[in-house]
Order: C-alpha cells, then structure tokens, then sequence
C-alpha cells in the first residue's frame, strides 16, 4: 500500500499524484470517513473528454495488479481530533486486507533541520522493525539516509532522543502506530517548504523509484513521469489583461 | 521562518496545523472536549403529519423521490424567491446546530438574515422534500449533518439535487476570471444521474468543498 500524509508542501500527496497519473492506475474503491474535509470534482486525470466526468472526492484507492500496487491518495486536511481515528481505522484496514507493507509518502519543514540536516540531501527514510529486517539491506547499497532523531528535552539532555518530523501530519503517529502493532512500513520525506512544490514531489517520486522500480529509471528520470491534468492552474486564474 | 522585519513567525502551510495530538489527555482536557462535542452535535427535529415534533430517531425511513438542498444564502434565497409558498410548500423540519459562525434560530417563520436549515415537503406530492440550509455548517459538523439527514430517508429511488453558490473568484481558468461574464452555472453529477444536465460541467482543477460536497 502507497500513501501520503498530508503534510507540508503536500508533497506526499503531489508525489502520489504522479503515481496514479503515470502508471495509470484504476480507481477501484473510496473511504467514507468522517475524519478529512469533504470535497468532491471531476476526474482529476482525466486525459480526454470522455474518462474526465467521473466524480472524485476525498480519500479514493487505486490499483495496478501487475505490480501488486495499492495507492490510496488523501485529497484534503485532517479535521481537528480525528487524526488517531483515521489512523486506526487505516491500520486496521492494512491488517485486515492483509497488505504486506506499507509505504507512506511525506516531507518535513525544511527551516526545522540542524547544520548536518542541511548539508548532503534532502531525502530520508523510517523503517518500522518488521522491515527493517526484510529490506534494511537495500537501504544500505542505496546509500539512502535515515531520519534522525532529535533530542527529546534539547539543551537540557541530549541522550534521550525521540523523533520528530515537524510538518508531517500523520505520519509521526502512523509510524510509532505500525512499530507497536508489528506493521511492515516505510516512510519516505523529504525536507521542503511551502511554494510550488512540484519540483519536490518529482524529487520523492524518483525517490520512491530507486527502491520499487515503478518505471523505468533512465538518465531524465523526470520527463517519465505523466503529469495529471488537475495539476494546471495550481497557482490561480489568469491575470486579467488590463493589469499591465 | 524569519520575515522581512526580523520576527520569526510559524509558517502557514497547505499540509495544515501541526499542533496535533498531544498524546497525553488529562481528564479535564477530555471533559472539555465531550462538553464542547456535545454543544457541536448537530439535532434534525421532524414534525410528523400531525404537527408534533419528535426527535430524529423516526422509525421508517420517509419515501423520498426528490431531495433538493440549498446551501448558502444565496440558494436558499432561490428557493425562497422562486419556489416555496405557503401554499404548496409545509415546514416538516428543522436542523438546530450551533459553531462559532452561526446558531440556528428557533423558529420556522425565519427573516431571510436569519441562520436556519429547515426540510420543506410539498404538500401535492410528499416525496418530495426540499431542504433550505443558510447556516454555516463547520467542518466537524457536515458528516452528522449528512448522516442524520439521509439517515431518515429511503435512499432508493431517491434523486438529489444541490444547489450551491462559489466565488467566481475561486474559479480556475486559463482566462482572468475579471472577463467571464457572471453569474454562470456549472454543474457535478454521480454516474447514476442518467438524466440531461442542464449547464456544463465542472473542469478541473475546480473542485467543491464543505457541507454541498460532503
């Protein structure tokens, strides 16, 4: 199961987007919650006239068998208190459907790093034990850099360390959530900020890549990706032509 | 993040506020928030044919062919210019709710400034209800709303309408919105509507948000 967390600069979610978009994924079920901000509009990748009027809404999951991929895209906030409700109900869902491993697509605010955090890169990785024994190899001949974890009382004590991950939503409490009830789950962030963070959603999706291989990695790796067509006019109308 | 003058601020950011969940709640943080969910929830009162008012818990759900909901002032005021009369339209409910924008008032015989959510039925046809809503419904609010609304209803053979008002200014398109000629209409519908729509549809990346969505 891929997803994001709503987190800063959306990053997760534009990162699923591209997923979707690219591997063309195929919408086979939605989750009827209480927890996030209703919405609903057309076909967000809709590529012609005819796939562009099914309605989409908030929590939707897609699927590519071949790849035995699940992806479930979160496309508003999280309602006050209901956090720990969608994260139990979701966990429960991964058991119960028996899902092998989790992926959660997230980012941290940038300004929040120490001086190492800002030199090298920007991409992290989390593994929960139960993965860390089946894939903590790859992560290593990837050269992949795990989070770090802070100290819990700075200043005052710094051997108690904790993690944090500032800006990211959910995914702080899924990952200690997946730890204790023995899910295999990985999480992917990278450090950003608010501002088009397009370029930061290819960064995590190639990301992403390197270790599932979802498409092809060549030289150019980010004119593989498709670009859904709810994507246009992120930023606003167009400027009316009387302002210059 | 540092601004121009040198204050450091929190950044506002898209994700949403990350101030969540302490994980330890001490009773009386639990107290307040049961008291403040409680002054939340969001009662549908119906008053059967005899004009009696009982609590939403009807026993059968009402037949219902068509469910028009209005949404904001402006709808509901449509309906109310357009449709409703005393003589064909009678109250059948009201929704009582309250959040920090609005309180619903008491009454059926509201003033169009009024914050209220009452059910009209028309009385040549039953099953046919209309719902006028010019009270903001909060985030929190719109899954009760919506459950205990459709929960009275029989959902087969049940077409809904949804008439709702947005900004033109929140509307995305290649062109200033400063040149569209306003008002117009757009529309959404499920795959089940099978029936001609009466404006074009909604293109991306507009969406719909809050209670008309949910």
């Amino acid at each position: 199961l891929l997803q994001p967390a709503v987190s800063v600069g959306n990053v997760g979610q534009l990162a699923i987007d591209l997923v979707i978009s690219t591997l063309d994924m195929t919408k086979v079920g939605y989750f009827y919650t209480d927890c996030l901000v209703p919405m609903v509009g057309n076909n967000p990748y809709a590529t012609a006239e005819e796939n562009s009027m099914e309605l989409s809404i908030n929590a939707e999951v897609y699927s590519l068998p071949s790849k035995k991929l699940v992806v479930l895209q979160i496309r508003s906030p999280f309602i006050k208190n209901k956090y720990r409700p969608f994260c139990q109900t979701l966990l429960s869902w991964v058991k119960s459907s028996k899902c092998v491993r989790v992926v959660l697509l997230s980012s941290s605010h940038a300004y929040q790093r120490d001086d190492e955090q800002l030199l090298g890169t920007p991409l992290r990785y989390l593994l929960t034990p139960d993965l860390e024994k089946a894939v903590g190899g790859i992560m290593q001949e990837l050269n992949w850099k795990e989070m770090e974890k802070v100290a819990a009382y700075p200043g005052i004590n710094d051997t108690e360390k904790v993690l944090h991950i500032p800006g990211g939503g959910i995914t702080k409490l899924l990952f200690t959530e997946s730890c204790s009830k023995g899910i295999q789950m990985a999480v992917l962030l990278k450090f950003c900020s608010e501002g088009d963070n397009i370029p930061d959603a290819f960064a995590l999706v190639n990301y992403l890549n390197e270790w599932l291989q979802l498409i092809k990695s060549e030289v150019n790796t980010s004119s593989q990706w498709k670009i859904p067509s709810s994507w246009r006019l992120l930023f606003g109308s167009g400027l009316p032509p009387a302002l210059f | 993040m540092a601004t121009f003058f040198g204050e450091v601020v929190v950044a506002p950011s898209r994700a949403g506020v990350d101030d969540e969940e302490s994980a330890e709640e001490t009773p009386e943080d639990q107290e307040i928030r049961r008291e403040l969910e409680k002054k939340r929830e969001v009662d549908v009162l119906w008053s059967l044919k005899s004009g009696a008012s009982t609590e939403s818990s009807a026993d059968e759900p009402f037949v219902c062919s068509k469910f028009i909901v209005a949404i904001g002032h402006n709808a509901a005021a449509f309906l109310s210019s357009f449709i409703l009369d005393s003589v064909c339209w009678e109250v059948v409910g009201v929704v009582k709710l309250w959040n920090e924008w609005c309180r619903t008032s008491n009454t059926t015989n509201v003033l169009p400034t009024d914050s209220f959510c009452l059910f009209y039925r028309l009385i040549s046809d039953p099953t046919v209800l209309l719902c006028q809503c010019s009270c903001y419904v909060a985030e929190d609010q719109q899954f009760q709303w919506l459950e205990k609304v459709f929960g009275c209803m029989q959902k087969e053979g049940l077409q809904v309408t949804i008439l709702s008002t947005c900004p033109v200014a929140d509307y995305k398109t290649q062109e200033s919105t400063l040149t569209l000629p306003s008002p117009f209409l757009k529309a959404l519908k499920t795959k089940e509507f099978k029936e001609q729509v009466c404006c074009p549809l909604l293109e991306q990346p507009n969406i719909v948000r809050d209670l008309p969505a949910a």
